[in-house]
């Protein structure tokens, strides 16, 4: 920062920083604000400045619509937990198992994020379904006839971990990461046991890394839309259905912004006080 | 068991746990391209007959050409917008020490914390409002939105490990902003803008939420699948969902043996 004396103001930070911010500000605090407004206007209109009410809040409480609500909290901390036991292996694995590997491995668990969700999730049709090829190849080979388990509550939830998975294993690797060895030896040096160095030392340390992709799986999942069509079959009707139903069957798209304005205040809050608690700058690897 | 025996088979349960999800995550794109090399108008297990007929027919079509075409010059275009923002964000977000830093940090984390279908609608009211007519060109701002801010924090990571005196150390020498930037800045955190450009090529290649709610009339590769694999089976919908896994896999695969090429070179010039 040498030079900064000599440069003009605003410093070089925010100047960087100004593009970014900008769009931003078009195009996420803006459209934020519009849904804000648009759920106090009287249902079924198309204009942001009608009288302000709060009917479609009054609707949304005495209609059934809190059950996809709870559906979707419900849903999406299922999923958290599943990744979050499935993922801590894989995770500590990368970090302090697999050596070189670890590149070739984590490269494979990248590579799906780049195809979309409903792409893979139709594979697990395809995969599940009648005369699929499980249900296909046990009844072939084995004689052996089920009803396919798609179009169920259990599928929705099934998608959701598949799809989700990476977004729970990156966090919590670069959270492991963290760790450093010498504190890891030095308890082991020290007495302590494997579960109380996972305890006291692993687990405390990486839980930056830990949180950061619970926070993340949970809230993409409570905003999944594709897994409850494709594989659910709407055996469930996510909170982000009813949305995409008043926005597009319905035409009522102030009932459709109060719910996603609920929707909002619960992820946002979640995230505030999450992210308020960390240093990125620790998380993210500066030295 | 001694601890040496037991920490051998801890990692042995941990690497067949890993090899395991592995090939759950890999089972739905193999099953996807077993479909697509059936002939028949319905896909059953075992295949009763193979053949590339609907490989031939979806590549004939003029429909699929142009859905291609939409995909491609939509993630292209957030591609090149998105690193031009996003280097410059990534400077802002871990380079520089200035007052508001935290609070910018926090700013750019919270499009990629935020259920994505939430925010296509959001942005479909925006444009509504604004009187914007919605077509690919308001898909491209819509992920615009979203991958900028992962791709600055993909930069961000590589900004991380750059040792700000290099700069310092050419200043002195008498160089000029440009020239530090062009020769100094730009080719050490290449690395980080080629997975920058990688990250959001994909991304939007793959968008599924934000596209449906933004494209208007105009429709991209996975809208087009999401539309016909909701009423029913057709057979193009494995062979266009397999090209897409497989141009995924290409591009990524070409991108990291860039990276892998730029990192040898800088490592013989010994720069850093």
């Amino acid at each position: 920062m040498a030079r900064r004396g000599s440069w003009a103001i605003p410093g070089p930070g925010p100047r960087a920083a100004l593009p970014l911010v900008l769009l931003l500000l078009v195009g996420f605090a803006a459209p934020l604000l519009a849904i804000l407004d648009y759920s106090f206007m009287p249902p079924r209109t198309f204009s942001l400045t009608g009288e302000p009410t709060l009917e479609n809040y009054v609707t949304i409480f005495q209609s059934t619509s809190y059950l996809s609500f709870l559906w979707s909290l419900a849903l999406a901390t299922v999923t958290v937990a599943v990744l979050a036991l499935t993922c801590y292996p894989i995770s500590y694995g990368l970090v302090r198992v697999f050596g070189r590997w670890a590149t070739v491995l984590t490269l494979l668990f990248t590579i799906p994020l780049f195809v979309s969700e409903n792409v893979r999730l139709y594979g697990w049709v395809l995969f599940f379904i009648k005369n699929g090829v499980l249900l296909g190849a046990l009844k072939t080979y084995l004689g052996i006839e089920f009803d396919s388990w798609l179009f169920t509550s259990s599928a929705t939830v099934f998608g959701m971990i598949y799809v989700y998975l990476p977004f729970m294993l990156f966090p919590m690797t670069l959270g492991i990461a963290m760790v450093p060895n010498e504190t890891r030896d030095a308890a082991f040096d020290l007495g302590a046991s494997r579960w109380q160095v996972f305890r006291e030392v692993e687990l405390p340390l990486s839980m930056p890394g830990i949180v950061i992709g619970f926070l993340l799986t949970f809230v993409l999942a409570v905003g999944a839309i594709a897994e409850a069509k494709v594989l659910g079959g709407q055996a469930i009707i996510p909170v982000t259905h009813d949305i995409e139903i008043a926005f597009t069957y319905a035409q009522n798209w102030p009932l459709g912004a109060a719910l996603s304005v609920l929707l909002m205040l619960v992820v946002g809050a979640l995230v505030l006080l999450v992210l308020r608690r960390f240093d990125l700058d620790t998380i993210l690897g500066r030295r | 068991m001694n601890p040496a025996r037991r920490r051998r088979a801890v990692h042995a349960l941990i690497t067949a746990w890993t090899l395991a999800v592995v090939v759950f995550i890999y089972l739905p794109g193999a099953t996807l391209a077993l479909a697509s090399l059936t002939s028949t108008r319905y896909f059953g297990f075992p295949i009763v007959k193979w053949g590339l007929d609907w490989w031939r027919k979806t590549f004939n079509s003029i429909e699929i050409h142009q859905l291609l075409e939409v995909s491609v010059k939509i993630a292209f275009i957030v591609m090149v917008v998105s690193v031009a923002i996003a280097f410059f964000g990534a400077l802002a977000f871990a380079r520089y020490d200035w007052r508001g830093r935290s609070i910018y940090q926090k700013l750019v984390l919270l499009p990629i914390f935020f259920p994505q279908s939430v925010l296509g609608l959001a942005l479909l009211l925006w444009f509504n409002t604004l009187g914007l007519d919605l077509s690919w060109k308001t898909a491209v701002f819509a992920h615009l939105i979203w991958v900028v801010p992962v791709a600055t924090l993909v930069i961000s990571i590589q900004v991380y490990s750059f040792d700000p005196t290099l700069e310092e150390a050419a200043f002195d020498l008498g160089a000029t902003r440009w020239q530090v930037l062009r020769e100094v800045t730009l080719p050490v955190l290449l690395p980080g803008i080629v997975s920058g450009c990688l990250f959001s090529f994909l991304l939007s290649w793959g968008n599924f939420p934000l596209s449906l709610f933004t494209t208007g009339a105009d429709s991209t590769v996975p809208e087009y699948l999401y539309a016909k694999m909701v009423v029913g089976y057709t057979p193009g919908v494995p062979v266009l969902g397999t090209v897409s896994t497989i141009g995924a896999v290409v591009i990524l695969l070409g991108g990291y043996g860039l990276i892998l090429m730029l990192r040898r070179s800088r490592d013989r010039r010994g720069t850093l």
